[in-house]
């Protein structure tokens, strides 16, 4: 498959003339999907999908065209789109396809060959069986709302004119369900997951644990009082403010004055014994890749080291605008010219387990879960307000369930307010690795 | 798209195996935006998906195939595979001859989008920009994009069902940064409708451009939003996203079929204050969330859900309405079509109170008045549902005071639903939505007159 596409990219970017820049990014993708409901298969999808992205730059303006398809017509017809949009842009001295830096991508092995091997009846079969656990884990559990196995296999090449070349491939898979659990009057529900890049990898008692768990504890949850708290992120939670903190770190961010860390490099943004970083090398993260979106090999990249804040990430185009150099942190899909962002992010774990921790905070709350980030969180401003649920934390254990609150705060004092981070490091279905950490001073509004 | 003996003979190729119902969706959609950020007309993008998917159902499962290549070959090939995943012992049936369902279009489109020159997309980024920037020397970012998109549909199944619709959407949204002492504010505004360029003989760029720039500005002064449990007035409009999420999720039928949802066995109940009329109306004219025919192939409807307080009826799509023996509402929706449909909103309303808006607010000592809202989101199971505000104020004896800072607020959908005790008699539409379910988005509007609830949790973080 990489020689087919990049065959086909190859094909497209001879048809640059020598006044233009052009960058062809050719992806295929190969997806099972089955959700097993009551003990049947409620639904199977096979899929299979191409696509192409192509970009062209002519004196330092850029048009983008895609197709979901490579056909031969289709492909002519884009090229002579994105060339025809590349002649609206406004100039711009910066605008270039990115060109090889001489960094070498290191070799993951990200496709693993079991995956591609194993039967659908044992997908299926693995499904079924999580399934059946969560509703054996415990009397309260009524049913499971969805229960999931998925895998892929992508594949992607990308060919410029400036003498990149390059294909990639990663194929991962993963088991996930949402249980629900009634106490008779109060239902709750609670999810559960693993992850791996071979099915073998996958730990369904893992994923019926923590869906039954996550669901039974909550019941009979209410508000709690208003207040400033010390808070424990779950590692789901952690990693989803960890994306956003990422986002604001980003060299477009900076580049266009919307970043809320502008001016502060070599500062102490967090907490001195929290370090952050973006590494796609890291082949046990589960979105680990050999090269970003635009072709440069990825790269370790350090965030904030021990409280400092060390740099920001970017990709070729705002390194040449803001003087610096890309850091292979080009995100796209074939559908979008590059951006910036991180891709595999994470926090170095602490030395305390998650029931360490909860012991040490003595007083305070567990936040299972949050809702309404995405309309909740202003990466610009810093401000955030999600919904949230979980336990309380009383004599340094965990007490009754809470539901229906709010955690509220900035981005900037959550940083800087974070007493302790976990050993519990969790890979997950997403770009960012989970870890539990305690918060202190968060506004919970209940009550 | 595809000649009708061909959509025939896929049909009976997926019934081989023993399937009860086959369906084979095909989508040619074409897309076209232009983006313009940071003082530069920055790209301009466009894009074309075109492919089928075909499902089989036998019993309780669904087989699910998709393709990219519309030939004879691509789509026999893709009906094998769906097929194959729910093979019955049953010996295989034969579709019903195909009859053309039509429907009028609630959207009459003028100008289609290929036609329009790029330039005059590109010219109304320019002049957002110019007229945000204008709004005061504190706007420190612009950001402005033009998306337009024209999906062709075809649906056709066993039931004998043969549907097409031309779907055009056109939308414009400008983005803003206030800088201050206090840091940096956004602002955002945008208009969408399912309809050509002639959006913009109806909109006015430099109104939205401005209404943009002021909500950034006006944050620059806001102090942080109050935290705890408090009457709450939400401005007419955009207020339809509060029950986007309190309850129109919860009507869903697949999410109430499988008890995941505390409106299950409801019907027939009292499941809000008798002042709530709950439409979903897939056939309002001009509006974000309308078409002909859903991806299903069935005529859009206006459904009314909950009337006076009391729940009528839920939303359902082809699969969910034949496992109960009656016909779907027309809420069968997809993102595209390499996903199964499910059960979808479309535009969602509160039909029109009686009280005049002023009168809500002054007979409000303390409170959050909510101009306008943002995203939200729900679980469904429990009813907790939140949604942020993007421009709010508070209220002080009556009257609307000082700006305050975005958050999200919290709340119980049965519970919110019987706490409204006024509803405003200024009904209005809010801004095109998507809305996301299991990873799919599909456009939605929404819309509410005025109204108040009399507690909800509003998470800010003022003691």
């Amino acid at each position: 498959m990489q020689e087919e596409l990049l065959r086909v990219a190859e094909s497209v970017v001879g048809w640059a003339n020598e006044n233009e820049q052009v960058e062809v990014v050719a992806v295929h993708g190969k997806e099972t999907e089955i959700r097993v409901y009551q003990g049947e298969i409620e639904s199977f999808t096979a899929a299979e999908s191409h696509g192409i992205g192509i970009r062209v730059v002519h004196g330092g303006r850029q048009g983008m065209a895609y197709a979901g398809t490579l056909e031969e017509k289709a492909l002519a017809e884009t090229f002579a789109e994105a060339r025809d949009n590349a002649s609206f842009g406004t100039p711009d001295q910066f605008m270039s396809i990115a060109e090889p830096d001489g960094v070498e991508p290191v070799s993951l092995e990200l496709l693993d060959p079991a995956l591609g091997s194993f039967a659908n009846e044992e997908k299926i079969a693995m499904a079924l069986e999580l399934e059946k656990s969560i509703c054996a884990a415990d009397e309260r559990i009524i049913g499971v709302e969805s229960t999931e196995y998925v895998d892929s296999i992508n594949t992607s090449a990308i060919v410029t004119t400036t003498g990149i070349r390059r294909a990639s491939y990663e194929g991962g898979c993963y088991l996930a369900a949402s249980s629900l659990a009634t106490d008779g009057t109060d239902t709750q529900t609670g999810f559960g997951y693993s992850v791996g890049r071979n099915p073998h990898q996958l730990n369904i008692q893992k994923a019926s644990d923590e869906a039954a768990e996550r669901a039974t504890r909550l019941l009979g949850a209410k508000k709690a009082e208003s207040g400033r708290r010390t808070v424990i992120l779950d590692p789901y939670v952690t990693a989803q403010f960890l994306a956003i903190i990422g986002s604001t770190l980003s060299g477009e961010a900076l580049l266009k004055g919307r970043s809320l860390f502008a001016d502060r490099d070599g500062d102490q943004v967090a907490a001195s014994f929290l370090t952050m970083i973006d590494d796609p090398t890291d082949p046990d993260s589960f979105t680990a890749t050999e090269v970003d979106g635009e072709g440069l090999a990825s790269r370790r990249n350090v965030l904030i080291e021990e409280g400092t804040l060390t740099g920001f990430l970017h990709n070729s185009y705002t390194a040449r605008a803001l003087g610096t150099v890309s850091t292979g942190s080009a995100v796209r899909s074939y559908n979008s010219s590059p951006g910036v962002g991180p891709l595999a992010l994470t926090l170095i774990p602490g030395e305390r387990s998650q029931n360490q921790l909860i012991e040490e905070v003595g007083e305070g709350m567990l936040i299972q879960g949050i809702a309404g980030l995405h309309s909740g969180v202003n990466p610009v401003s810093g401000d955030f307000s999600a919904g949230a649920e979980g336990l309380m934390i009383r004599g340094g254990q965990l007490a009754e369930p809470i539901r229906e609150v709010t955690i509220a705060s900035t981005l900037q004092r959550m940083l800087l307010d974070i007493q302790n981070i976990g050993n519990d490091l969790e890979r997950l279905p997403m770009m960012s690795t989970g870890v539990s950490i305690v918060v202190s001073d968060i506004m919970v509004s209940g009550a | 798209m595809i000649e009708r003996n061909l959509i025939e003979k896929t049909l009976t190729e997926a019934l081989k195996t023993g399937g009860e119902f086959a369906e084979v969706f095909v989508e040619d959609k074409r897309a076209s935006s232009a983006m313009f950020d940071d003082g530069k007309v920055e790209e301009l993008s466009s894009g074309r998906d075109r492919g089928a998917g075909i499902r089989v159902v036998v019993g309780e499962t669904t087989g699910f195939a998709h393709t990219a290549d519309i030939s004879e070959e691509g789509l026999l090939t893709a009906a094998r595979a769906a097929a194959s995943a729910t093979r019955s012992a049953g010996a295989g049936s034969h579709p019903k001859p195909l009859e053309v369902v039509t429907a009028p279009s609630p959207n009459i489109v003028e100008i289609f989008p290929e036609l329009v020159e790029k330039r005059r997309k590109v010219a109304l980024l320019t002049q957002a920009d110019e007229i945000a920037r204008s709004q005061g020397a504190a706007i420190t970012q612009v950001s402005a994009r033009y998306g337009d998109s024209r999906r062709k549909i075809l649906v056709a199944n066993s039931d004998g069902v043969f549907a097409t619709d031309d779907q055009v959407r056109t939308l414009f949204s400008v983005s803003c940064v206030a800088t201050g002492d206090t840091g940096m504010q956004t602002g955002r505004e945008s208009i969408g409708r399912p309809i050509g360029f002639e959006l913009f003989d109806e909109v006015d760029i430099e109104d939205l451009a401005q209404r943009a720039a002021q909500r950034a500005l006006i944050k620059l002064n806001a102090r942080p939003a109050p935290s705890g449990t408090m009457p709450v007035v939400i401005g007419s409009g955009g207020g339809g996203v509060l029950f986007h999420e309190a309850c129109g999720h919860g009507l869903e039928a697949d999410l109430v079929n499988k008890q995941a949802s505390v409106f299950a066995g409801k019907i027939g109940e009292t499941v809000a204050s008798e002042l709530v009329t709950l439409i979903d109306d897939g056939t309002m004219s001009h509006e974000w969330g309308a078409f002909a025919i859903d991806d299903e192939g069935r005529p859009a409807q206006r459904n009314v859900l909950i009337e006076n307080g009391v729940l009528i009826d839920y939303m359902w799509d082809g699969l969910r309405s034949r496992n109960d023996g009656r016909s779907s509402s027309g809420n069968g929706r997809r993102q595209n079509y390499q996903v199964l449909p499910m059960v979808r909103m479309t535009n969602t309303y509160i039909a029109n109170g009686e009280t005049n808006p002023k009168d809500i607010i002054e007979d409000t000592a303390e409170g959050v008045y909510v101009a306008h809202l943002g995203g939200g989101q729900v679980n469904t199971a429990t009813g907790d549902f939140v949604f942020g505000m993007t421009e709010a104020y508070l209220i002080e004896n009556g009257e609307i005071t000082e700006p305050i800072r975005e958050g999200n607020l919290i709340g119980n959908g049965p519970e919110v639903l019987n706490r409204i005790d006024a509803l405003g008699n200024d009904f209005d539409m809010g801004s095109p939505g998507t809305c996301g379910k299991d990873g799919q988005g599909v456009p939605v509007g929404d819309g509410t007159p005025t109204l108040r609830v009399t507690s909800l949790t509003v998470g800010g973080t003022a003691g």
